[in-house]
């Protein structure tokens, strides 16, 4: 049965509603309707489930609109660019005989997860049968009737993006989050292992997750108010508390520390990196879902990364005496895993600030989870190898965190975020802010838990780690039987 | 016939190169090569991981000249390859029993 949001023939009484429209918005100036229209939009994934069920009074019909489902498409081929990036900047990292390896981490889920979300993956997010505030339904697999039978319908009441458009924007991030895991896990993980947990993840983690934050689930604006953005807790928390835990599991590779040698290729780091931060103008930019406001949205993404690289490179220019590349790479990256959850919810000036703090807390967190270098003292048990909890563990947290402190209460509007906004009225910053901490704590308790025992099932079947023979000989032989550097060719 | 093995910085090798085509020495080998004598290694963070590198990025030039031409050979290398600092590298000289040209089969001095 398809919600009432996807059947959005033309009503006889378009006029009549028109004119109501008209009137209710009378007295709201155009640019303001949309930047609360994208603001909705960051929750209005989850949103609109729950107003398909139950008629939200306040959102309006409105019809689909070109740029702004443009701007959707747009940011989707830009967060698909992501993972490539993605695949870059963790490859570069890893020693060459693991490279390709290490890059096939994320490049084959464009495949795995690409195929589960248009199956499965869209309609347990985003669907509304099952009535539950933990997961969708099934009335979405093979993504039946979303869009109605042109493609060309609206998402909900009060979203004026193409439903096809929204699906796939958010297959996107379906995509890169569990890439984002493997920084953890490269140069040890045998690849089968990577595929069977990535599948289970997605299913169990990703799509709950997502249907809890913007599902119009549990944690999101309509359950216990917490907001986010783009996805601070469902991409990155989670993707990095996943990661810690799989740390442990999964276990160091072989000889860590003394073993761990610098990065094989920097220039790939800052490659990736770049790619990242373009991708992530449609991950933050398009979740505003119209193009009007997307402005404010892209600034304070870019702002936030540019101002965390600074600081990065500032506190390693002041501590070391030398800015570095990586640095630069990493506190870029730690900026815009930071803004992510406040991207729309902030001011300008309160974007720059999360930079700075974020790029300052992730430089903390990774001097703690090091591998000490060659110098083999680790300062810590865990060979969390890429530093993904540290930067989008602790990024997205923090970020998560500052967004309950600093989010404008304009940029939260009560149409679209009814619990958030009416916390923001009656007790303020400090009130959002507790929220947000409860629905962290319950996103890392969610995800450590369904992490743990997804990967001992894995453990059980199929196994986690190639032999230390085959790692000393190099994953990418070993699992694909090719190098990427073949110092005979020429 | 003897074989000289110069290891010289990298930034060095066509100053080196030039200086043997000079003494109409045509024909020699390069190749990267990593190493530490007393210049000893350098230290790399990244991250915060403090690497020590032991191993410094060095060229590797193999040449084969006759018996007359290794004294001049090999002054005009280490004239080539010097700075005067830690890390300008070492000269090796080795006999060679036998050259043989694969293409005519040609043995010896004139296989050179």
């Amino acid at each position: 049965m398809p919600p009432t949001f996807l059947s959005s023939g033309p009503p006889s009484v378009e006029t009549t509603f028109d004119r109501f429209r008209l009137k209710v918005l009378a007295g709201v100036q155009d640019a303001q309707l949309r930047r609360y229209a994208l603001v909705l939009l960051a929750a209005g994934a989850g949103l609109l489930p729950l107003m398909a069920g139950s008629a939200h009074a306040a959102l309006q019909k409105v019809p689909t609109d070109g740029a702004d489902t443009l701007l959707m498409l747009m940011g989707s081929a830009m967060v698909l660019l992501m993972t490539p990036g993605l695949a870059f900047f963790y490859g570069g990292f890893t020693r060459a005989k693991n490279v390709l390896n290490t890059m096939m981490m994320s490049f084959f889920l464009m495949g795995l997860i690409g195929v589960l979300w248009v199956v499965i993956g869209y309609s347990l997010s985003f669907g509304v049968g099952f009535k539950s505030p933990f997961i969708g339904g099934l009335e979405f697999m093979w993504l039946n009737g979303v869009g109605g039978p042109l493609g060309d319908a609206p998402l909900a009441d009060g979203f004026s993006i193409s439903a096809t458009s929204f699906a796939l924007f958010q297959g996107m991030f379906a995509i890169i989050t569990p890439a984002l895991i493997s920084g953890a896990l490269v140069e040890r993980i045998n690849f089968k292992a990577w595929f069977w947990f990535c599948l289970l993840w997605s299913i169990f983690i990703y799509c709950p997750l997502a249907h809890m934050v913007w599902g119009g689930g549990y944690l999101g604006p309509l359950g216990i108010g917490a907001i986010d953005f783009a996805g601070g807790t469902v991409v990155h928390i989670a993707s990095g508390v996943a990661a810690l835990v799989s740390a442990a599991i999964v276990g160091p590779r072989t000889g860590y520390p003394e073993s761990v040698r610098p990065p094989h290729n920097v220039p790939y780091i800052l490659l990736g990196a770049g790619l990242l931060w373009f991708g992530w103008f449609g991950f933050n930019g398009a979740s505003y879902f119209a193009a009007k406001g997307a402005g404010l949205s892209f600034i304070t993404t870019s702002a936030s990364a540019s101002a965390a690289l600074l600081t990065w490179c500032l506190i390693e220019w002041f501590r070391d005496g030398k800015p570095t590349a990586v640095g630069a790479a990493t506190g870029a990256v730690a900026g815009l895993v930071g803004i992510t959850p406040a991207a729309g919810f902030v001011s300008v000036g309160s974007s720059v600030l999360i930079g700075a703090v974020v790029a300052a807390g992730c430089y903390i967190a990774v001097q703690f989870s090091g591998a000490g270098g060659s110098g083999g003292s680790a300062k810590s048990v865990l060979d969390e190898s890429l530093d993904a909890f540290s930067v989008h563990g602790v990024g997205g947290t923090i970020g998560a965190l500052l967004t309950g402190a600093l989010a404008v209460k304009e940029m939260v509007p009560a149409d679209y975020f009814p619990v958030s906004a009416k916390i923001l009225e009656e007790s303020g910053n400090l009130g959002l802010f507790i929220v947000q901490v409860k629905a962290v704590l319950v996103t890392y308790g969610f995800v450590a838990i369904g992490t743990t025992i997804i990967l001992l099932m894995v453990k059980a079947t199929v196994g986690l780690r190639v032999t230390p023979e085959d790692e000393e000989r190099g994953l990418d032989f070993v699992c694909h039987g090719e190098e990427a550097y073949d110092p005979m060719t020429n | 016939m003897k074989m000289i093995t110069a290891l010289v910085r990298p930034s060095k090798v066509d100053a080196v190169k030039s200086a043997l085509v000079a003494l109409e020495i045509i024909g020699m080998t390069v190749s990267d090569a990593r190493g530490f004598g007393r210049q000893k290694g350098q230290v790399e963070r990244y991250r915060g991981n403090e690497f020590t590198v032991d191993f410094l990025p060095k060229s590797k030039v193999i040449v084969v000249v006759t018996d007359d031409k290794v004294k001049p050979a090999i002054e005009a290398i280490a004239q080539a390859a010097r700075t005067g600092e830690i890390g300008d590298g070492k000269i090796f000289i080795t006999p060679v029993e036998e050259t043989i040209r694969i293409r005519t089969g040609e043995s010896g001095e004139i296989a050179l």
